[in-house]
């Protein structure tokens, strides 16, 4: 008996596994709803699949549920309705065998004020009983300087600024190799430096094979470190899948640069460019359906001294909106 | 080493299960090492010292002890003759309310206190398993109890040693014992005090699965000790009394009886072991199903 690894766990109860989604797909959940006890609906049929390898942004504005889905995946509070498979077993059901696999960052890093950096890390290790206590003082060591946090890890946690307790909360992550990490609005009250420093190390964890499931509200955090992405508003998926796609699904801008720009706009809107807008020298609107090249010559045609004529890329802030049809910061 | 390297590794070696008490391990220095469970010790340490000191300075003119005072058997009158019976009063002084309400703050706090802070969660995704977490909870109480009587009747006995002659003494039938048997009986009776506080540990330990705040537990555990033991007091109550977890609290003074009378004392120990399961499985029901969404 020299393998009884966590493989031939996993075999074990293969039956009850949708086998498309068993190596592929990293987390799955069908129909995942939460109501909270005070009538609360956070997360609304939930159906998200997130591959494996995948750096998975999941996005949302503040209260559309991201925490809650990531409480629901791992086992800390139970679906109203709808099921959650994480590395392809059951979640609640199946935390022993997934989460040691696991590392998370949950609503913000929680530590013993009264214990030092290292202690809080040695303590959250012996919480894990698949982690050898032999390697326990190096794992530790190795996840704290992992984070840049070797030299305060004698301190005291409360001693701690806001960024040392993040980092700290993914050290702890870290403690093992992980299969799944799972980083609620990892960079959450860090400023700027701080928060390059994490999108640098989430990339790094990523190049190493380990799948990185972040949510935020940043667009552009998402839009940095991402893969893939999926986008909550309100307890309910708008969409997912990668962000290349995502963004490509949101059509670009057309925007023309000219000296004429009243001129412009009565053109465009001819050439059936939607919501044309001007602003200085810059007229800019939704491309219409016809060849551009058409729609140049017409300006050409009527005179238009045309100096840039340009499509933009779409961005995911730019998908979002179209999406949702309201803009980003719009709490739930 | 690549991550699947490691990832091997680690698949190919099987955690052994006496990991599993790593927590256990972890749990019991990290409650010694709150500032508070340190108070409460020195609080429990400081008793004896203070009733040693009382009973010297009264007795200094040459006249003995006056009777003992309402705490059940008078041991203090006893304790100008023989330093070990301010053991038995100690534990006699502390068994109402200081065991009690210091047992009541750590088992209040032990579920509670991590809610709050937050540190539940990352212990569950550990994953520290819900029973185990408890069990070990549990455990860490009962250690409690243990730790804070004999932290009494340590105290008690180097400041009866102290200040008073130490000797062969005289039960309370009359009857008189070698010191060294005296010892055993003090030994014996510290840990029946500690077994007499498992009703009141798994009561505080099911209050906190109840809620997030630690001081809301702690408070309510202590809240429920001093009714309990007001509700002790009422005469009209009587038929409810005997299933009170402080009712028989006092039988340990049958230790000192010769020879010893077993009846209280076993009823004690009984109601504490159904306490035990009744709150422990109301616990154990409470905290698997709870949501941890704090
Ligand atoms: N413990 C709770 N009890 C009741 N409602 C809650 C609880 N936690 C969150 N909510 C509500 O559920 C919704 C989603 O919250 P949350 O999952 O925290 O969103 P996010 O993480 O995206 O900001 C919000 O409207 C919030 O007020
Ligand atoms: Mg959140």
């Amino acid at each position: 008996m020299d393998e009884p690894s966590a493989r031939e766990r996993d075999s074990g109860d293969a039956a009850e596994r949708d086998p498309q989604d068993a190596r592929a797909h990293v987390i799955a959940t069908r129909g995942l709803t939460k109501r909270y006890r005070g009538g609360q609906l956070a997360v609304d049929g939930l159906d998200l699949t997130v591959p494996a390898g995948s750096v998975f942004g999941f996005l949302g504005p503040n209260g559309s549920g991201k925490t809650t889905t990531i409480r629901m995946l791992m086992g800390l509070i139970e679906p109203t309705s709808g099921t959650a498979r994480v590395l392809g077993r059951p979640m609640p059901r199946a935390t022993r065998a997934v989460l040691p696999q696991v590392g998370a960052l949950i609503e913000g890093p929680a530590l013993y004020g009264f214990l030092s950096g290292r202690d809080n890390l040695l303590r959250y290790d012996a919480a894990d009983p698949t982690a050898d206590p032999r390697t326990r003082r190096a794992r530790v060591a190795a996840a704290l300087d992992r984070v840049g946090l070797a030299a305060a890890a004698g301190k005291k946690a409360r001693a701690y600024s806001l960024g040392m307790k993040q980092r700290l909360g993914l050290a702890a992550a870290l403690l093992q190799p992980r299969r799944l990490l799972v980083l609620d609005e990892p960079t959450n009250g860090l400023d700027p430096q701080g928060m390059r420093e994490i999108r640098a190390l989430i990339r790094e964890l990523a190049s190493d094979g380990t799948t990185v499931f972040l949510s935020s509200h940043l667009l552009d955090e998402i839009e940095q470190v991402c893969t893939h992405a999926a986008v909550m508003t309100q307890g309910r998926l708008v969409t997912q899948g990668a962000v290349a796609d995502l963004a490509a699904g949101a059509r670009g801008r057309l925007a023309v640069t000219t000296p004429d720009p009243g001129e412009a706009a009565r053109v465009l809107k001819e050439q059936g460019v939607g919501d044309v807008t001007v602003d200085g020298d810059r007229v800019t609107g939704e491309p219409p359906a016809q060849d551009l090249a058409e729609v140049n010559a017409a300006l050409v045609a009527a005179g238009v001294r045309v100096r840039g004529f340009t499509l933009e890329q779409a961005s995911l802030e730019d998908a979002f909106v179209a999406l949702t049809g309201e803009g980003f910061d719009v709490a739930g | 080493m690549s991550r699947a390297e490691a990832l091997q590794t680690r698949a190919g070696r099987r955690p052994s299960p006496l990991w599993t008490f790593g927590l256990l391990r972890s749990e019991l220095v990290t409650t010694l090492r709150r500032w508070r469970t340190l108070a409460l010790l020195a609080v429990l340490a400081a008793v004896p010292v203070l009733v040693g000191i009382a009973v010297k300075l009264e007795t200094r003119g040459g006249s003995t002890a006056g009777p003992g005072g309402g705490d059940g058997p008078a041991f203090i009158a006893q304790i100008t003759n023989n330093g070990l019976f301010l053991v038995f009063t100690a534990l006699a002084a502390t068994l109402p309310f200081f065991l009690p309400m210091a047992v009541g703050v750590v088992a209040g706090d032990a579920i509670a206190g991590e809610a709050g802070s937050g540190t539940l969660r990352y212990l569950l995704v550990a994953p520290a398993g819900r029973t185990r977490l408890l069990l070990t909870k549990y455990t860490t109480v009962m250690a409690f109890c243990v730790l804070a009587t004999l932290v009494v009747a340590v105290s008690a006995l180097i400041v009866g040693a102290l200040l008073f002659p130490l000797g062969e003494l005289t039960t309370i039938s009359g009857t008189r014992i070698s010191f060294a048997e005296g010892l055993g009986r003090a030994l014996l009776i510290a840990l029946v005090v500690a077994a007499s506080l498992v009703g009141v540990a798994a009561l505080g330990l099911f209050v906190s699965t109840l809620t997030n705040s630690g001081i809301a537990a702690m408070a309510t555990t202590v809240g429920l000790l001093i009714t309990v033991q007001i509700l002790d007091q009422i005469p009209q109550l009587h038929a409810l009394q005997p299933y009170l977890f402080s009712h028989y609290w006092l039988s340990f003074a049958d230790l000192v009886r010769d020879p010893v009378y077993w009846d209280d004392l076993v009823k004690n120990l009984g109601l504490q072991a159904l306490y035990a399961a009744v709150f422990g499985s109301a616990a154990w029901a409470r905290f698997t199903t709870k949501d941890i969404s704090a």
